[in-house]
């Protein structure tokens, strides 16, 4: 991965949920225009807070988050959530309107760019409309657009979830134990979706996971965190036993 | 130790004590306010006479008769409109899980002040204001459903998932819109359920604050008692629990279309 100017620089970021006590201790990432980049380590470690600092979802205590030329962290209100517009976001538990449609959902990805009339009487562009009977068909579930969310099946919403977030034509996206909640081949399925649709769209993808032969799988890169600092950074076939040990700490797990 | 016959429980004197003093202040209220059997076994004889010279009931006065139920029907829907109106901003702004302090607490007093006192006395005080008829009625019943709705609508706000609300603020969504996509849709079928509970609150209570001027039927029923036209009173509770029964099948007919509907995209 030799990318000239980096989709995403993180600098010296930390995050402190309470003072003196740091989930994050410094964390410079850089992360190149495309690849899949994984990231490894055990519960607790603060893999859930970095996603979320990138695009704000938490707020960082310190350090740069260099996006499209701009330092996330100094920005606010309408600059922020233009800024968001532009990273798409898949959550563990899918996070998806519970009530409303498969259709709504994806859809919901353009509410960065509608006024809220237009979002309350459903009347997004043709343009909109269209893209996102493409993505449902990419995505496997041309035939449930006006089904409730709530009647899907884990894979089904973690489907929608990464629609809604393609939808918002990201420049970058990022997804947050994607597959945790799913069984081994959804997971499989799901991981296959996520790097198609970051090759697809040319855009880079960060995924916190922790299941690491999933991450060696599928990651062109992987970052191994381990007490609030990045502890291996290199590409999957690097990443031996001795690595592990480390990020994970111990031995008795790993045969 | 605890050798056989020891106590599962020990013994909780506060508690016994607690009965205790509840029980002897009830004698003594009741002995107070001479609320005594004898009292009552006379009463039911006044009842009872009273209820011969109701039936058969008869409608002395059809004409305001119809006027009052119809102005109390009309109070009812315009109050609960208007109300539900004003309490949803207003609930909105109570939720402590989506607003800022300087915001809910505001929001929590006047939610409070509305709920304070009971729609008559808040009739009695709009027709201090505003003169004797409907509008008086209407904006009680108003305040009340502030109040009603405003509550039960910021704990179901504050009750919601914020884990679908934070997912459509990460897609760069507007405040106004985050509250279309992420807010309003889990609050939406309890919103159903108490916006009906209070149009048939109100239809109930825009009987009654006619009694105080303020319009609607109660009105015509508090002179029918004065001239102990107790036939015409008769009549009129009669068409009171009429028009009660009604709009309860028609409040419960709405929730059956929502609740329909949310079956049929869950299928």
């Amino acid at each position: 991965m030799s990318a000239p100017a980096p989709a995403l620089e993180l600098r010296g970021l930390v995050m402190e949920y309470t003072r003196g006590n740091p989930v994050l201790r410094g964390i410079d990432l850089s992360v190149g225009t495309e690849g899949l980049t994984a990231i490894i380590g055990p519960s607790g470690t603060g893999k859930s807070t970095l996603i979320r600092c990138i695009n704000r979802l938490v707020d960082p205590t310190a350090g740069q988050i260099l996006f499209e030329g701009k330092d996330l962290a100094r920005l606010g209100g309408e600059a922020l959530r233009h800024a968001r517009r532009r990273i798409g976001m898949v959550f563990q538990e899918y996070n998806l309107v519970e009530r409303l449609s498969v259709m709504e959902n994806v859809l919901s990805g353009r509410l960065g760019y509608v006024s809220p009339w237009k979002a309350w009487m459903r009347r997004y562009p043709q343009a909109d409309v269209d893209r996102a009977f493409e993505l449902l068909d990419i995505v496997g579930l041309a035939a449930f657009p006006n089904q409730r969310a709530d009647s899907l099946s884990g894979g089904q919403r973690q489907r929608v979830g990464i629609a809604r977030a393609v939808m918002q034509q990201p420049q970058l996206l990022l997804a947050d134990e994607p597959t945790s909640s799913l069984d081994p081949k959804t997971s499989v399925e799901i991981m296959e979706l996520m790097r198609e649709l970051g090759r697809s769209q040319g855009i880079p993808v960060i995924v916190n996971m922790h299941d690491v032969e999933l991450a060696r799988r599928f990651a062109d890169r992987i970052v191994g965190m381990s007490g609030g600092r990045i502890v291996f950074d290199g590409p999957p076939s690097a990443l031996t036993d001795e690595h592990l040990k480390q990020i994970y700490g111990g031995e008795g797990w790993l045969h | 130790m605890s050798g056989p016959g020891a106590r599962a429980f020990p013994v909780n004197w506060w508690m016994r004590a607690g009965w205790i003093a509840l029980a002897v202040y009830v004698v003594y209220a009741a002995s107070r306010l001479e609320f005594t059997w004898a009292r009552f076994v006379v009463g039911l004889g006044n009842g009872a006479r009273f209820l011969e010279r109701m039936f058969p009931p008869a409608i002395a006065q059809p004409d305001s008769l119809a006027t009052g139920l119809l102005e109390s029907l009309q109070i009812a829907l315009l109050a609960s409109f208007l109300g539900i109106v004003i309490a949803l901003p207003v609930g909105l702004l109570a939720s402590r899980n989506l607003m800022p302090v300087w915001a809910t607490w505001p929001a929590r007093v006047a939610i409070a002040l509305c709920r304070s006192f009971h729609p008559v006395i808040v009739a009695i005080l709009f027709v201090k204001a505003v003169g004797f008829g409907a509008m008086a009625g209407i904006l009680a019943l108003m305040v009340a459903s502030v109040g009603f709705i405003g509550k039960l609508f910021a704990e179901a706000i504050e009750e919601i998932s914020l884990k679908q609300v934070e997912a459509v603020r990460a897609t760069g969504a507007s405040f106004a819109n985050v509250i279309t996509y992420g807010v309003l849709p889990q609050v939406f079928t309890r919103f159903i359920g108490f916006a009906t509970y209070q149009l048939d609150s109100n239809l109930r209570n825009s009987t009654m604050v006619g009694i105080v001027g303020a319009g609607g039927i109660g009105g015509t029923l508090f002179s029918a008692f004065q001239r102990f036209d107790y036939d015409f009173v008769a009549a009129i509770l009669l068409s009171i629990i009429a028009m009660i029964m009604v709009g309860e099948v028609l409040a419960g007919w709405v929730r059956g279309v929502f609740l329909e509907k949310g079956k049929v995209d869950a299928e």
